[in-house]
């Protein structure tokens, strides 16, 4: 790295700590070393707080790859919401992400970020839902503000509250019928959440609030009594919930991905 | 199983050891991993033929831990109070207790510093790489390196900052 001449310096040192010097800079390093205790004991300390890091990341690395993680099951989520990626709007922010990530050979720079704890947006998304379905659907009274009977006016309200076109998704197909609905706060804005049951009375919610940043994938969260699968799109996040297992739980979920999907066109006239 | 697959998979378990390393939740972690993967995927055809795919994969990584960051901060309302501190710039306090874990003593550095004390030292990335990596000149990378480390010596509790003298 520097030349053979040159003063031992701080970059010398922290190749030191890596193993990555050699040669004649490593036995320089090692003959300063060896004059110098207070350093000495820095490398070792920093040695040891690098093996420690290793160490607790290991297990991480050594277990066997969660399924969602595999290749093949990340492509079959992504099939089913293929017409989404083609859309002009996906396609041009995929060009320009794109670019950022392959834009590191050019030089970007990203400003410094602050050590906030890391929370997916589709998480955000999940546990308003959860806290919201967990909260309404025990209700006897009152578990929806206005009720199906009223379906015209409910979808009319919440869609001018929230400022997209919201129809209830028809989930006949898997035995639940649309109770109604009410607005609710979440995500710093209005959120709405739409109610459903089934025969057996048991209930399924689905929640929206806007989310701003690009599409995602379905992301699944398995609750103590309730499982979930979030998604963003068109800048809203989109929670289905029920006491239901993933299998269950994920047909509906297409199906109302599917029914919020916008008609040809509408991305770009927007 | 596919060229792209095979190929993708054999980089899953050091993503998700970075990723834990950012996130300090496993949960969180494979989470991003999985979006990680998906952009990968999607773009597999616009990467560069013959450049480096594990570094390909951990720059779209922390390029989407970073923007999730960003849109958390603008999203928090409310802040836990060490975070306050930490972003002050001191150390938790917390955190020495907690010396157990050595992550929660990362997870008190920049989120520059931190990547670099993974990317060299977990993942053992050249200096040239994680430079090229973060676009940043190599003596960034170098500097924040020795202030991660001496941030990581404070938090710990156990160093002083020692400052190397140039001999002339």
């Amino acid at each position: 790295m520097n030349s053979r001449d040159a003063p031992i310096g701080e970059d010398d040192l922290q190749a030191f700590i890596d193993e990555r010097l050699s040669g004649e800079r490593r036995s320089m390093m090692e003959a300063y070393l060896a004059q110098s205790p207070d350093t000495r004991e820095r490398v070792a300390e920093d040695r040891r707080h690098r093996d420690a890091l290793r160490a607790r990341l290991e297990r991480v690395a050594r277990e066997p790859i969660p399924m969602r993680l595999r290749i093949a099951n990340i492509q079959e989520t992504r099939r089913g919401q293929r017409s989404r990626w083609l859309s002009s709007a996906s396609l041009a922010a995929g060009i320009f992400l794109a670019g950022a990530a392959g834009g590191w050979f050019a030089g970007s720079v990203h400003p410094p970020v602050s050590p906030t704890s890391f929370i997916p947006r589709t998480a955000v998304v999940a546990n308003d839902a959860i806290a919201a379905h967990q909260t309404f659907t025990v209700e006897v009274m009152h578990p929806v503000e206005v009720d199906a009977s009223n379906e015209a006016h409910l979808v009319q309200w919440l869609s001018k509250r929230l400022g997209r076109r919201l129809a209830a998704p028809d989930l006949s197909q898997f035995g639940y019928r649309l109770m109604g609905g009410r607005l609710l706060p979440g995500g710093g804005g209005p959120a709405a959440q739409l109610m459903y049951d089934d025969v057996g009375g048991k209930r399924l919610t689905l929640y929206v609030q806007a989310a701003g940043g690009a599409a995602t994938a379905f992301r699944f969260r398995q609750g103590k009594n309730e499982s979930t699968f979030a998604w963003i799109d068109q800048g809203f996040g989109f929670a289905v919930t029920a006491a239901s297992d993933r299998n269950a739980l994920l047909p509906v979920a297409e199906s109302v991905y599917h029914s919020f999907e916008e008609p040809e066109g509408r991305a770009i006239k927007d | 199983m596919s060229d792209m697959s095979t190929l993708l998979e054999q980089q899953i378990p050091a993503l998700r050891r970075y990723a834990l390393g950012l996130s300090r939740d496993d949960h969180t972690a494979d989470d991003l991993v999985q979006d990680c993967l998906e952009r990968a995927i999607s773009r597999w055809f616009l990467r560069r033929q013959g450049g480096d795919l594990r570094a390909w994969l951990f720059a779209i990584l922390r390029n989407l831990y970073i923007s999730s960051c960003r849109t958390q901060s603008r999203r928090a309302t409310s802040m836990a109070i060490e975070e306050i501190i930490a972003s002050d710039g001191y150390p938790d306090p917390e955190a020495r207790l907690e010396t157990r874990d050595i992550l929660v003593a990362l997870d008190q550095l920049p989120e520059e510093q931190k990547s670099i004390l993974l990317l060299v030292g977990v993942e053992d990335f050249t200096y040239e790489d994680v430079a090229r990596m973060l676009g940043v000149p190599i003596g960034t990378v170098m500097s924040r390196l020795s202030r991660g480390r001496q941030r990581l010596r404070t938090i710990l509790g156990t160093g002083q900052p020692t400052l190397i003298r140039r001999v002339k």
